[in-house]
């Protein structure tokens, strides 16, 4: 199973991976595109990846969670290609007995893409520029969902 | 590698997002004299393609499909990925 997808992220779909009768906390966190001010117009931003890596790497990071969270169940999907502002790129569903578990696995998790998940952003903004996204030195880019 | 020592690795080097750009393209082989490192890589390739010479010095890399240090040991066969700050998510 693939991490990836190119179509829209189904929701019931990772939150239907994840429940169980035992689980009563489920926390789901979604990051949409955003063209906000810092963001100069962006209508859609294009996605690309080393998608042989990501699998790879979810995998690594989907059971570094569990080795902290045992009880917990996560699941993921990250979108590539060109998404409208609004639409969602990442989704992460954490289901655990508790809430505290299931909102700690899912902040480590889009903590641990944001920083080990090789995903790349190129801005496609209303001017009809294109502009790469860097995280750790264009001041503009912040990084999103902070 | 322990019964057939080779004088020299080749290994396929990926490019992605703006790196493929700058380059011109999104992977190329390359040939280097043992022992060698992913940095070594790095250097070939700087100096093999145009483009390249705007890529820093020191980029993030992966070994097959994990993320490595620019002194790792490459092997014969081994796929290095040269990547740009990451920005998933």
């Amino acid at each position: 199973m693939s991490f990836l997808t190119r179509a829209a992220i189904s929701i019931d779909v990772l939150l239907a991976e994840v429940s169980a009768p035992d689980r009563g906390g489920t926390c789901l966190f979604l990051g949409t595109v955003r063209n906000g001010p810092d963001e100069h117009g962006v209508t859609a931003i294009e996605y690309s990846a080393y998608e042989e890596m990501v699998d790879a790497e979810f995998g690594r990071l989907l059971a570094d969670a569990r080795g902290r969270w045992p009880e917990a169940r996560i699941a993921v999907r990250h979108r590539l290609g060109s998404i409208p502002v609004g639409e969602a790129s990442i989704a992460i569903a954490a289901a655990a007995p508790h809430r505290a578990q299931a909102f700690e696995a899912c902040r480590y998790v889009i903590e641990e893409v944001k920083r080990r998940v090789p995903v790349w952003k190129k801005e496609l903004r209303v001017d009809g520029s294109e502009v790469w996204v860097d995280p750790s030195g264009r001041p503009t880019a912040k990084p999103s969902h902070v | 590698m322990d019964t057939a020592p080779s004088v020299r690795v080749r290994v396929r080097v990926r490019f992605f997002a703006r790196y493929a750009e700058l380059v011109g393209r999104s992977e190329a082989a390359v040939s280097l004299p043992m022992p060698a490192t992913v940095g070594d890589v790095v250097r070939r390739v700087r100096e093999d393609f145009p483009g390249a010479r705007a890529l820093p010095e020191r980029p993030l890399a992966a070994v097959n499909l994990k993320q490595a240090k620019l002194d790792a040991r490459v092997r014969d066969g081994d796929e290095v990925a040269l990547l740009p700050p990451i920005a998933g998510g």
